[in-house]
């Protein structure tokens, strides 16, 4: 095969999939319609206030909040495979930078919208700008993550500036469409001078969101460590929920790896070997987070503090605990021991593993959320039953569904008006194979 | 030479003064045009004449300057009563003592406060809870208000300020301003907050009243709620709604200032340090630094006994760890 013809092959290969088919129409139209559902459960919830849900004067956070931290937590993948892996010179990972950036862009835009939904007044939401106190975490949480949703933004978008121009020039698609990409492109002409300006750009971003990714997870755990309640009073907090941020994203990636891998037809783009790759980073910071979980509920259950005692019996052998086991055990122990197999490391079963893992890391939300609420320290009583054991309500569960949906719909629109795989970088990628393959000729 | 450069940069007294006059004369003609304008515009108005209708019911006219807007009564006043709620009054400091031993779960005080601040049932700003502390020791009746910490949790995670410490010691909520997050049920460890998760039980009597801060009334749907020490009451020298409606003489109220605290059931009034050195008062989890305005007196020689069908209540928690 000739080098041009391969060149055309890799760009027609990811482009193919930018164009509107059925299945996509059938897809969007029914998360549309699921969408649609949900708001209406939401707006139900604005008629008549948060009593819509099962929440009360004790379990005063429940599903949303949990949702909220899930949300925070994997849009954090961003930052570990573009920038961490980027700037550590694991090269594997630069075909999965720009779904990373997706995800995380989707997530972190969405989280805001989450904890508007378990807001009582949420057209009041201004009053944070206006009356804003800088000592309140939440204060902190809204601007880290704005700052957050900004850099993501700019992180997906400056590498994806060649891949524009070749978008304009190269897709089939209506005049006016050409028009934005190019116009979106900034004059891209691939110039010397651009790509080293994409370069130390890309570079100096990839730097500055490491710390504002590891603060927002950082500021979202303290909304619970800054309490004083028992089973949130905790000083490792913030590198918990950031170690167990790693392993949710990771999860997320892993089923966006293999649903575009299957439906744009990326099989050489996406290979298997990536998959090898990112089942190891799963193993990886799955026992990371597990020896965070040790910590967590090792040194509390093994002194038993009374207050402690009681939340720990709660989870280990009460009410929580087929929940509290399942999460520990099928969403991360379980895991970590088929992913340390070679032939579990292939792409099906890793999308199941992946499922097992995303679905664990939101439990494990609602684990650290509710049965802390459930055990205040003195006593529930004269309030109704359903106050002392939180049961979610058909509306919460709709309501926490629909920012799920937004998250999906981002990423379907994003992956149709975008190539999924960095363009210009396989380009670039093949060049310099083919470059060392001359050299050893020679 | 270099001075001969330097020069015409320079600006010489002269002309600086030059520049001053110019500007302070402009600054007259100026300033007297704009009063020369004012005051013609002052007496165009004047001259406007309105009809008005006096109380003898006859029709008269007046010049327009010579009306006088009405001042809104204070009390009417959504702002003012707003500043008032969030200054508190200066030079008390407000406590409570609640003697454990007296009380025997009348909850007199439950429906007093509720009625008050127009909750409902299930809303507790003051919650008589069946307390058991170990397997050996008594079980006794502990009425829980807000310990109106002086160094609340609450107030310190509010994003918006809509909860708030006075200076007289009252911790009070703004339901005008609260946004409903529940940051601050999260972080208070007394349970001491209340939230009105569906339209408030008295929304459409109260609908149109001005909101006062001190009573919280009317109630919104969406924000939190509060004991508030009674604020209103307190303000016009009576004792807590909680206080006063105790038919078993549990509450002592009074300022920390004065050291003096009056019973709410007998009246009588007594020295605040006196009576918790007597008695061996005590605060709520003073291990949280949170430095609660509210003392117990321990359930020593309780004057009642504790309910049978009440006690397993109380054991539950023992049960539990």
């Amino acid at each position: 095969m000739t080098k041009q013809s391969k060149t055309d092959k890799i760009t027609s290969d990811l482009l193919r999939p930018i164009r509107l088919n059925w299945s996509f129409k059938i897809w969007f139209g029914f998360l549309g319609l699921a969408l649609l559902v949900c708001l209406g459960a939401y707006g139900l919830q604005l008629k008549n206030g948060l009593s819509v849900t099962g929440l009360g004067d004790y379990v005063s956070w429940g599903m949303y909040l949990s949702n909220f931290v899930f949300f925070v937590a994997t849009s954090l993948i961003g930052m570990l495979i573009s920038a961490v892996l980027g700037l550590s010179g694991q090269k594997w990972a630069a075909p999965l930078a720009r779904i990373a950036e997706i995800i995380a862009l989707a997530f972190a835009a969405v989280a805001g919208l989450v904890i508007v939904m378990d807001m009582g007044r949420p057209e009041r939401l201004l009053n944070v700008f206006i009356h804003g106190r800088v000592q309140s975490p939440i204060l902190w949480d809204v601007t880290v993550i704005t700052i957050y949703m900004v850099i993501s933004a700019l992180f997906l978008y400056i590498p994806l500036i060649p891949d524009l121009k070749i978008c304009s020039e190269k897709l089939d698609v209506p005049p006016f469409l050409k028009k934005i990409y190019k116009i979106l492109s900034l004059n891209w002409e691939g110039t010397i001078e651009q790509k080293k300006m994409i370069q130390q750009s890309t570079r100096v971003i990839a730097i500055f969101i490491i710390p504002v990714a590891l603060a927002i997870h950082t500021v979202t755990s303290w909304l619970f460590a800054n309490t004083m309640r028992v089973g949130w009073d905790s000083t490792i907090f913030g590198p918990y929920f950031v170690t167990g941020a790693f392993v949710s994203g990771t999860a997320a990636v892993i089923i966006a790896m293999y649903v575009f891998r299957k439906n744009y037809k990326l099989e050489e783009y996406i290979t298997e070997k990536l998959f090898d790759m990112i089942g190891k980073l799963m193993v990886l910071v799955s026992l990371i987070y597990l020896y965070f979980n040790l910590n967590e509920y090792m040194v509390p259950g093994f002194k038993m503090k009374e207050m402690e005692a009681i939340l720990i019996r709660d989870l280990f052998s009460g009410n929580h605990a087929i929940l509290f086991w399942s999460v520990q055990l099928l969403g991360l122990v379980v895991p970590i021991i088929l992913l340390l197999f070679k032939k579990m490391r292939k792409p099906l079963p890793m999308l199941v593993i992946g499922f097992m893992v995303l679905l664990g890391a939101w439990f494990k939300r609602y684990i650290i959320v509710v049965p802390t609420m459930e055990h205040p320290f003195l006593p529930i009583q004269n309030v109704p039953q359903s106050w002392k054991i939180y049961t979610p309500t058909l509306i919460e569960i709709l309501v926490t569904l629909a920012p799920m949906i937004m998250v999906l719909m981002i990423i379907t629109i994003l992956a149709k008006v975008i190539p999924i795989v960095s363009v210009s970088e396989t380009l670039e990628h093949l060049e310099s194979v083919e470059q060392a393959e001359g050299e050893l000729k020679k | 030479m270099s001075e001969n450069q330097e020069k015409p940069k320079k600006r010489t007294r002269r002309e600086f003064i030059q520049d001053l006059g110019i500007v302070g004369i402009g600054t007259l003609i100026g300033g007297s045009a704009i009063f020369a304008g004012v005051n013609y515009d002052k007496r165009k108005k004047a001259a406007e004449r309105v009809k008005v209708l006096t109380a003898e019911n006859e029709v008269m006219e007046v010049e327009k300057s010579e009306l006088a807007k009405s001042a809104k009564p204070a009390l009417e006043n959504l702002t003012y009563l707003q500043q008032q709620g969030r200054e508190g009054m200066a030079g008390k400091r407000f406590v409570m003592i609640i003697d454990l031993s007296k009380c025997r779960n009348a909850r007199k005080c439950m429906a007093a406060c509720n009625e008050a601040h127009h909750l409902r049932p299930e809303q507790h700003h003051i919650n008589v809870l069946k307390m058991q502390d170990s397997a050996n020791t008594p079980a006794y009746y502990m009425p829980k208000p807000c310990q109106h910490c002086d160094n609340p949790p609450c107030t310190a995670v509010c994003p918006v300020d809509a909860t708030f410490k006075r200076q007289d010691g009252i911790v009070l909520i703004d339901n005008e301003r609260c946004i409903g997050c529940r940051f601050c049920i999260a972080a208070c460890p007394y349970s001491a907050r209340v939230f009105n998760w569906a339209e408030p039980i008295h929304s459409l009597e109260d609908e149109g009243k001005v909101y006062n801060v001190e009573l919280n009334v009317p109630q919104k749907k969406g924000t939190i709620s509060k004991c508030l020490f009674s604020a209103d009451r307190v303000r016009e020298g009576k004792l807590p709604y909680c206080v006063s409606a105790c038919p078993n003489g549990v509450y002592y109220f009074g300022d920390e200032n004065e050291d003096a605290v009056t019973n709410g059931t007998t009246k009588e009034t007594v020295r605040f340090r006196k009576l918790l050195e007597d008695n061996g008062g005590y605060t709520l989890m003073p291990e949280l630094g949170t430095h609660p305005r509210v003392y117990y007196l321990p359930p020593k020689g309780k004057e009642y006994p504790f309910q049978e069908k009440d006690k397993e209540e109380a054991r539950e928690r023992l049960h539990n760890s």
